[in-house]
């Protein structure tokens, strides 16, 4: 579901994790920008206390200072438990340029963020993004540019340039920018296909399908 | 969708999108004219095109969104909304019908009249006569002793309701079958001259009163879950037409760069919202051929569940094209969307295209005609091969084929 936020305190999410569970627990904070946006846009006036992490949207300005400070207080009140390295997911950070807030300020954002999670609390962060080779959108160009320029490590799916194809979905090129140590490291770039099935894709070289061999 | 899978009557609160999606229970399928997907078991409502439906996977998701970029004339996409309403009619679904250009009661005068198919009725006779002839015939019918303990097929009392009917475009829905049901209208000239002040949070004016007469009606009709409906359950179809034309007060469609560039992507985030909280189902049609500003549109497509794009060969070279000469355009699903499974329903191909007949617009994949001539020339199939790779390019990457090989 587009732009929603999650925040996990935990090293690694493993196969059948009940997210619902690891919410209760205070190990998930989850928020889900579909539900409250008619509310901040058309509710009344804003209940004292925190203001809402998704105000941007009713004000002109694009504000992610909410966002940010929401963020902020979810990962320093778990961080205090024995949950270590938080990991900070945004499901479509492209939507948020589509809700009117600049490009600027979306990267501030992820500055910001990347200060609080990544330095302080030795944590990551996950963003997803759309982009694709012919987009015209320009703003939305700019961020993934940027973000690509950030980050360790990039999975870049996109669809075969031959066209659609039953059984192979795609390819996934994993680009790595390892740290000055891993510099020797040769498959700093690689391609696999992929076939997406039900509940879960399978990885393998190119030329390499099932279908093929 | 989260009303559905909270159980409707509980508070939606503390629900969110992780919750395991309750295998379609009985009181899921209670609603008339909805099934759940053998697929991912979310509830499904017909199209009222069946074609359409077994394109887009089995029907439409209660939830979600379809958006609709019109052909150039906007004839075939003004006609797959009024399918759209017709099976909400017919279902007896509530309908809410937004529009800037026609009166929503003039839109509902012109619905197909449903065709309530003889072709059914007939097999039911047919078989109860069968069934009446047995005893006699039963000494003849040694053969089919095995089968002869079976019980009998059972007719479903409600036959007549059920997934995805045909029309006849030539007759319009009777008054009769207009009155029995409930539907909410929204007509931007009038609503406009109602309430002249409002809070506009930034987005066209239009808009905001359409989000907020939307949000009205499921609320106080009680399609969300949180609120206990009293009667039987119900679904709410929302048809809106032409969505970001210049009568709604939108500038997307005029200028290149234009004033209010995010006002049609937040309406449809927030629609996408109350959609997703209720017992609901929206299709859109939005005149696509008329957004200059082409990143509106890709944020459009990300921002909508099912997209599908209509072009018509009326007025282009394709109307006389031999090719095309049994369709009367052709359809692109560029977008569909992927629900409690990793994979959607996509079919097996892509070339599709769609016939208009007087009782029946159908999707059928693109099939070159039969070559029956005996002395065929060579240049008009060469004629053909040109404008299969026409089509080709249209649909996809299949041109540059040759130069790249991927596996």
């Amino acid at each position: 579901m587009a732009a929603s936020w999650c925040i996990t305190s935990s090293p690694f999410i493993s196969k059948g994790v009940s997210l619902t569970a690891a919410k209760e627990r205070g190990q998930l904070v989850f928020l889900e920008g579909l539900k409250s946006c008619f509310d901040v846009l058309f509710g009344e006036e804003q209940r004292v206390g925190q203001p809402n992490p998704l105000q941007f949207i009713s004000e002109d300005g694009s504000n992610l200072k909410t966002m940010y400070e929401f963020v902020r207080t979810s990962l320093m009140a778990s961080g205090s438990d024995s949950w270590k390295c938080p990991v900070l997911l945004v499901d479509d950070l492209s939507v948020l340029l589509s809700l009117g807030v600049r490009p600027v300020d979306v990267l501030d954002f992820i500055h910001y963020c990347r200060v609080a999670v990544c330095s302080q609390l030795q944590g990551n962060i996950v963003v997803l993004v759309h982009s694709s080779d012919d987009s015209e959108d320009e703003e939305n160009e700019l961020v993934v540019n940027s973000l690509c320029h950030q980050s360790n490590l990039i999975l870049w799916a996109e669809g075969l340039a031959t066209g659609f194809c039953k059984d192979v979905h795609g390819q996934l090129k994993i680009i790595q920018k390892g740290s000055s140590e891993l510099k020797a490291e040769r498959n700093l770039f690689r391609i696999y296909q992929y076939k997406i099935q039900d509940k879960n894709v399978t990885f393998f070289a190119r030329g390499m399908s099932v279908a093929v061999l | 969708m989260a009303a559905l899978a909270t159980g409707g009557a509980t508070p939606s609160d503390g629900a969110t999108s992780f919750q395991r999606k309750v295998p379609a229970s009985s009181r899921l399928a209670a609603i008339a004219g909805t099934r759940p997907s053998v697929r991912h078991g979310q509830l499904l409502l017909s199209s009222g095109l069946p074609s359409l439906d077994c394109v887009l996977g089995g029907g439409l998701a209660v939830g979600t969104l379809l958006l609709i970029e019109e052909d150039k004339y906007g004839i075939y996409s003004n006609l797959l909304l009024k399918y759209f309403l017709a099976e909400g009619i017919v279902c007896g679904h509530n309908l809410f019908v937004a529009s800037a250009k026609e009166d929503p009661a003039d839109i509902l005068k012109e619905l197909p009249a449903p065709l309530f198919d003889d072709v059914h009725k007939n097999q039911v006779e047919w078989k109860e006569t069968a069934i009446k002839s047995k005893p006699e015939s039963q000494e003849s019918m040694k053969i089919a002793w095995r089968y002869q303990n079976l019980p009998k097929i059972e007719v479903s009392p409600a036959a007549s309701v059920r997934f995805g009917h045909y029309y006849d475009v030539s007759k319009t829905v009777s008054p009769e079958l207009l009155q029995s049901i409930k539907w909410h209208r929204f007509f931007l000239p009038e609503e406009m001259s109602l309430h002249p002040e409002i809070k506009t949070c930034n987005m066209t004016c239009g808009y905001t009163k359409l989000l907020q007469s939307i949000q009205r009606i499921i609320y106080q009709e009680g399609f969300d879950g949180s609120y206990p409906q009293k009667k039987q359950k119900n679904i709410l179809r929302i048809g809106i037409q032409s969505l970001g034309s210049v009568l709604w007060g939108d500038d997307v469609c005029c200028a290149d760069n234009p004033e209010d560039i995010h006002s049609l992507t937040k309406f449809l985030y927030v629609l996408r919202g109350l959609l997703r909280m209720s017992l609901s189902a929206c299709i859109i049609t939005v005149p696509a051929h008329l957004i200059q500003n082409k990143a509106i549109m890709e944020r459009v497509t990300n921002l909508s569940d099912t997209v599908v794009g209509l072009e018509s060969f009326i007025g282009s070279e394709r109307e006389t094209n031999p090719l095309y000469k049994d369709y009367q355009g052709l359809i692109h699903v560029h977008q569909i969307p992927r629900l409690n499974s990793l994979i959607c329903d996509v079919s097996g191909t892509k070339d599709l295209a769609f016939r208009l007949k007087r009782k029946l617009f159908t999707i059928e994949r693109l099939h070159l005609p039969p070559d029956l001539s005996d002395t065929v020339s060579r240049s008009s199939k060469q004629d053909l091969a040109e404008s299969t790779k026409l089509l080709s390019s249209g649909c996809g990457a299949m041109a540059i084929g040759k130069k790249h090989l991927d596996f």
